[in-house]
């Protein structure tokens, strides 16, 4: 019913956009010519917009408090349209300063739209923030932060968070280990040797890679790579688990690659190509002026670059939920399963939950965790280059 | 001779060029690495997710016995024992109860159903004899395309023979929502799910980003306020996605009180998660539009948001459209937080509204990567396929529209 009021409520935006302009023509046409203040779209305008914010008003508080039956909230919408409709129609006069007042509406709309954005953050904050303190009310947050632990369904269940965190950090250095020479030296290349040919059939490629959906990631990691570790891994004679952490590893690693050489490649393209000229003319060959001279001056930002990789490597879920494993070893054998923050958090809150136990809570704990890490990593990222970019113009 | 280093210059050089040489070619190897990897990985999906669009189907004689199917009521017939019988009657020899058990265990459950459907729509075919192609289950079916079995089905090697198994494009893969027997799993419902998911998320985030830019871009002051909300929103962009799944439960289903798995829900945390992705795209196309376009709309009269809203903002169209392209293809491809708000439960029904019960195609992919039988795993890849063309078109549109719309001002 909600989404026939909300067609309902466009036709009718519509029909007082019509009417209140047929209505400030006719003014504007009869014989003693009076001058409008303002063009007569904009006497439709601000008599549509002021029916279509009310009936949105009046539906979204109809839907979200449901005090009339589903089938009056058509019939209602109309009403509450009609009402200012009638009101604004009957206002409609030769000195009404309508696009200054549908002016002022539509800039009060526009930055509505832009504090959802704050809203968001506000909202993800609360939710985690108001769960995790329920969890740590039952759970004491030293014995959740030192814990060495993890089983939030075992007898009695025990919430320790470190195996989770070296988990995430074994896996998340060895994608970085993989991604960040790949991604770099794709980004020197792509600046500084391809030529513009080769770019335009090299950047969407990166472009490609960078829109393949992790959960497909996910199912190659964990039907083709990881057995093929471990088939290779076993014929060395090592003990590969099914679920290792360098499958996950690896695959995550080659997503993140277009991250590090996309970023990489526009910092190395803003380096001013005087300083590259100046040492060409000193005799360096083009592999020492970029060690030397262009990979120096871009160092902050590809330092940032890196970061905003591992915060994103941190929080990838579908990869190592489907290719990591579920339990909570704690070590740092890339042989081996491990599991991770987001995998726990898939984990307890796929299927039933209820919002009173321990282990239902605990993944809210865990999200607050996940969010303070990134934002932390982002904050510094964005520190770091503000901090020693150099400034050449 | 020797240079100002004291070394001796032509093998000093030397090592210098092949210095270059090693720094280009690793550069190069970084590239191919890359390249390799996703082409293994498109290869790889493909050849195991071609199969499942092949179905193979017995073609067979049975009698459409009008002691088992009535004429007044058809739908009730018994038409699991018509096809038992036919099946049975290809082989007369076999009296061993478990090895007759094996034989129309060969057939689909749903090869009753097809004749049902036949018979429904054709009432006077009761009575007569018609050679009917019957579907195979997933494990005779998967024995045909030459995967590894444990033991030789012999029943099914003589049908072969007899030139009776006939293989078919498998459009139920298309036309049937999710099933637990592999052979009748399709993807509508999951597709349907995702469109209706998409059209919400896009329908919110596209108005919301779009005029959150023109403000930030074009009116909003500069003061500590506006420095707020910006920080705020590149946060926003790097926020794992799974955080917004977790936003979605405690607030949409939790506050709220929405109903679990549907994509009303699903869409709006979507929408929550490219808002950041579509704001930063629009505002830098707003960017690009060269200020004098404003002044000279200033100049001769045009109010604020005239200039912006008739002259800024058109220009700034094509590169807004890339950037919804790419929140859109975002937005399709996402799984984790859809995992949170309940789009993981077995939905064997096409939804039908926004409030129904579905999934996602995505979350169809992650679903039946986890189930055991063999089958299933060639149906994933299959789904892969189905989202990455489609996120490739989306992908292709807005390269195209970059390149066609791209202005040097």
């Amino acid at each position: 019913m909600t989404l026939w009021s909300l067609i309902v409520l466009v036709a009718l935006t519509a029909l007082a956009y019509a009417t209140a302009r047929t209505k400030a023509l006719r003014l504007r046409d009869t014989a003693n010519a009076v001058t409008l203040h303002s063009l007569p779209n904009y006497h439709g305008y601000y008599s549509a917009t002021l029916v279509f914010l009310s009936g949105l008003f009046g539906v979204i508080t109809l839907a979200v408090f449901n005090p009339v039956g589903a089938w009056l909230m058509p019939a209602a919408t109309v009403a509450i349209c009609a009402v200012v409709g009638y009101a604004s129609l009957s206002r409609i006069r030769s000195s009404l300063r309508a696009r200054n007042k549908f002016e002022q509406i539509s800039l009060y709309v526009l930055v509505a739209c832009s504090i959802v954005a704050i809203l968001t953050t506000v909202g993800i904050f609360a939710s985690v923030a108001l769960e995790s303190f329920r969890f740590f009310s039952e759970i004491n947050p030293f014995q959740f932060l030192f814990g060495i632990n993890w089983s939030p369904t075992g007898e009695p269940a025990s919430f320790g968070f470190i195996p989770l965190l070296v988990g995430t950090l074994l896996i998340t250095t060895i994608a970085i280990a993989v991604a960040t020479p790949l991604g770099l030296f794709s980004a020197i290349y792509m600046a500084e040797y391809a030529s513009s040919d080769l770019r335009r059939i090299l950047k969407p490629l990166l472009e490609l890679l960078a829109g393949i959906p992790t959960v497909v990631l996910g199912f190659f990691a964990a039907l083709t790579v990881a057995p093929l570790i471990r088939s290779t891994g076993e014929s060395f004679g090592l003990v590969v688990a099914s679920e290792s952490a360098l499958a996950a590893g690896l695959v995550m690693g080659m997503m993140i690659v277009p991250l590090i050489s996309s970023l990489s490649d526009d910092i190395i393209n803003a380096v001013p190509q005087s300083l590259r000229d100046g040492s060409y003319a000193m005799g360096a060959t083009k592999s020492e002026t970029i060690t030397k001279v262009v990979l120096p001056a871009a160092l902050p930002g590809i330092v940032s670059a890196i970061m905003l990789a591992v915060s994103r490597a941190i929080g990838e879920t579908m990869i190592v939920v489907m290719a990591a494993g579920l339990a909570a070893n704690l070590t740092i054998n890339p042989l081996a399963a491990v599991t991770t923050i987001t995998v726990q958090i898939a984990s307890l809150l796929v299927g039933d939950q209820e919002f009173d136990s321990a282990k239902t809570l605990s993944a809210f704990a865990l999200g607050f965790v996940l969010f303070f890490i990134t934002l932390a990593l982002n904050y510094f990222a964005l520190r770091f280059v503000q901090k020693y970019k150099e400034q050449y113009d | 001779m020797t240079n100002s280093f004291g070394k001796d210059d032509k093998t000093f050089l030397a090592k210098r060029y092949s210095a270059e040489r090693r720094f280009k070619f690793y550069g190069g190897a970084a590239l191919a690495i890359t390249t390799a990897f996703l082409v293994f990985l498109l290869v790889d999906i493909c050849r195991k997710g071609v199969p499942a669009f092949i179905e193979h189907h017995v073609s067979i004689p049975v009698l459409i016995d009008p002691a088992k199917v009535d004429a007044k009521d058809v739908a009730a017939g018994d038409f699991e024992g018509l096809v038992k019988d036919a099946i049975r009657a290809q082989f007369p020899e076999i009296t061993d109860r478990v090895e007759k058990k094996k034989l129309v265990g060969l057939l689909s459950q749903s090869a009753s159903n097809d004749l049902r459907q036949a018979v429904i729509d054709n009432p006077k075919l009761i009575g007569q004899t018609i050679t009917s192609s019957l579907l195979l289950s997933d494990n005779a079916d998967l024995y045909l395309k030459g995967a590894e079995a444990d033991e030789k089905i012999a029943s099914l090697d003589k049908l072969r023979a007899q030139n009776k198994i006939e293989s078919a494009f498998a459009w139920r893969f298309f036309t049937n929502g999710d099933s637990r027997e592999p052979e009748q799993a399709g993807i509508l419902g999951a597709l349907i799910g995702s469109l209706l998911t998409v059209a919400i998320a896009l329908s919110l985030s596209l108005p919301l980003g779009v005029a959150a830019a023109v403000y930030l871009e074009q009116f909003a002051p500069k003061n500590r306020w506006t420095d707020v909300i910006e920080v705020n929103i590149n946060n926003l962009a790097a926020v794992p996605s799974i955080i917004f799944g977790l936003l979605g439960l405690a607030i949409f289903l939790n506050v709220f009180g929405l109903p679990r798995s549907a994509p009303l829900v699903g869409g709006l945390v979507l929408a929550l998660l490219v808002l950041p992705t579509i704001i930063i795209a629009a505002r830098a196309a707003l960017r690009a539009v060269p200020p004098s376009i404003k002044e000279a709309a200033l100049g001769v009269g045009a109010s604020q948001q005239q200039a912006v809203f008739h002259h800024v903002l058109p220009l700034a169209l094509p590169g807004i459209m890339t950037g919804a392209i790419l929140g859109l293809a975002r937005a399709f491809g996402e799984t984790a937080p859809l995992l949170m708000i309940g789009m993981v439960a077995f939905i064997a029904d096409v939804p039908h509204g926004f409030t129904d019960a579905a999934t996602v195609l995505p979350v169809q992919v992650f679903l039946w990567s986890d189930l055991p039988e063999i089958a299933f795993q060639s149906k994933t890849a299959a789904a892969i396929m189905v989202l990455i063309v489609v996120l490739f078109a989306l992908n292709a549109i807005a390269i195209y529209l970059r390149r066609k719309f791209e202005r040097r001002w």
